[in-house]
């Protein structure tokens, strides 16, 4: 089992529903996000290309965060979540430094914090918060190693891409375009 | 193609430039790149010497009180450093080996007792008061110096410590695989060779200070002299002296060469890692690293070290005091540069 996200960036709006349901959801303290929205305008009037995208942390197969942890307590657990785990987090940053996303950030309480694909609410059968308000239903969460799965089948039928591909960690958050 | 970028993200310390290590990070590796270069030259020391009883050589007295002191330094940075202090027992309930911090953890330790034996091996010349006051630790002394082994074992256990010491923080920099000007594997060897030159520097400039008062006429009303009196401590053999001159000059050159190859590997690599390096040739770092860096903590003091084994000019402090201020500034401009580089940093509009 590998869980993945799949956003539609052609129906994307970058209303920032699933911002505010992230924080609404896990308590994300105020002035931090676990997700935003990137805009990205390619080209010039009148040959333009507008590219709106949902991001968050990317649940890499090869998490540099993972390798770079002194204590372990950034892991991956079953489903491909790379998960912090706040108690044996010192507060030492290296992961801070080590993701090329810059996907996680200090909490106030001093330990790191980061999407978690709401895992809680994966183990109740729901969808993560933020995909579960998506008033475009642009985004899609599911397994990958599933060729059933409505993930797969996306990731079968529509091109797609992922980021920063060339940094080797094989991101498991995609792109439709 | 024009390429515009937005962002709603604004996490504090992350956006718009990772700021995540302050200020006590370059203190702690500046410190500790000292502490391990003091240690490698006490192990080399002992290793060529083998001495059979305690002597005031420079690199077994003084060398393992100061690396003791910035070891403690460099050790209460790196506490300071952490956000979720109470909980930093739990370095020692785990060892990842694919995380250098975790390699550092059990070497800072290990390298602090390395440096405490070799201190208590030499108390006897270093601080006889303290080892009258307290037997065991003269006694301690005693039993290291029983068997030419054990000293050899000393001087090995503080080279291999101290070579390993002073390579990881650069290799803890350079396994972090997100900020491109970090992801060299020259950086383990240019701090290293940073802190064995900063480490001979040091040494120097403690013989340089004792010679000098020892040609004043106002004799015994100096610190020198006061704290002499006070620890009852013999003074540090000045015969290393011109070899650590001929130190300070080859691990500066050598600190040029391997800085001039970081260069040379950083503009031949991909398109990323010559984004990365243009931060220190034209960024708001650059004129930090060239001028106090290469400038003044380089070539200066490599100037005036040549000038000195020349006999032009007269040995003083100066040059070591140079050093330093090259070793901090290297790592200074390193860490905050490279928190700055970044995958997509440098592209037209990110």
């Amino acid at each position: 089992m590998r869980y993945a996200m799949v956003i539609d960036t052609r129906l994307c709006v970058g209303c920032m529903n699933c911002v505010v349901a992230c924080k609404t959801e896990n308590n994300v303290p105020d002035g931090f996000c676990r997700d935003w929205i990137t805009e990205t305008v390619r080209g010039e009037f009148p040959d333009v290309r507008l590219e709106i995208r949902s991001e968050r942390c990317n649940h890499c197969d090869n998490p540099p965060c993972v390798s770079c942890c002194p204590t372990g307590a950034s892991h991956v657990r079953e489903g491909g979540f790379v998960m912090v785990e706040k108690n044996k987090c010192i507060g030492c940053k290296a992961c801070l430094l080590a993701c090329p996303y810059d996907a996680r950030f200090t909490h106030p309480d001093g330990y790191v914090s980061k999407c978690t694909f709401c895992i809680h609410r994966i183990a109740e059968g729901l969808d993560p918060a933020c995909v579960s308000v998506c008033p475009t239903h642009c985004m899609f969460f599911g397994d990958v190693d599933d060729p059933a799965s409505g993930v797969s089948k996306l990731l079968t039928t529509r091109q797609h891409h992922t980021l920063l591909p060339e940094a080797g960690c094989r991101p498991h958050v995609f792109f439709l375009t | 193609m024009p390429l515009e970028f937005t962002t709603t993200r604004d996490n504090p310390g992350i956006d718009p430039v990772l700021n995540a290590w302050l200020v006590a990070v370059p203190i702690d590796l500046f410190v500790v790149a000292i502490a391990a270069g003091l240690m490698v030259l006490a192990g080399l020391h002992l290793l060529i010497v083998r001495p059979t009883k305690p002597q005031p050589m420079a690199t077994c007295t003084v060398g393992p009180m100061l690396g003791v002191i910035l070891l403690s330094v460099g050790l209460t940075a790196l506490f300071l450093k952490l956000s979720h202090k109470l909980y930093v027992w739990q370095l020692y309930l785990t060892f990842e080996p694919t995380a250098p911090i975790s390699w550092g953890s059990y070497l800072m330790p290990l390298s602090y007792g390395a440096l405490l034996l070799n201190l208590v091996a030499h108390l006897p010349v270093t601080l006889p008061q303290l080892a009258e006051r307290i037997p065991v630790l003269a006694r301690i002394s005693g039993v290291i110096f029983a068997r030419p082994s054990r000293v050899i074992a000393l001087g090995a256990v503080n080279l291999g410590l101290g070579f390993s010491l002073g390579i990881y923080t650069g290799v803890m920099l350079s396994t972090l695989h997100a900020r491109p000007l970090w992801n060299s594997p020259l950086l383990g060897p240019i701090f290293l060779i940073s802190g064995l030159a900063a480490a001979a520097a040091v040494l120097h400039a403690v013989l340089v200070a004792v010679a000098r008062n020892e040609r004043r006429t106002a004799k015994g009303k100096s610190w020198i002299d006061r704290l002499a009196r006070w620890t009852g401590g013999s003074k540090p053999d000045a015969a290393i002296a011109p070899m650590l001159r001929w130190g300070i000059v080859a691990f500066l050159t050598l600190q040029l060469v391997v800085i001039g190859l970081y260069f040379v590997g950083m503009l031949s690599a991909p398109d990323v890692s010559q984004r990365a390096v243009t931060l220190l040739l034209a960024g708001p770092q650059a004129l930090l690293f060239w001028v106090l860096v290469v400038g003044v903590g380089t070539v200066a003091p490599l100037a005036m070290q040549l000038l000195e084994i020349g006999q032009k000019i007269r040995a003083t402090i100066i040059p070591a005091l140079l050093v330093l201020i090259g070793a901090f500034a290297l790592r200074y401009v390193l860490v905050f540069a490279g928190q700055e580089s970044h995958w997509t940093r440098g592209i037209a509009g990110f």
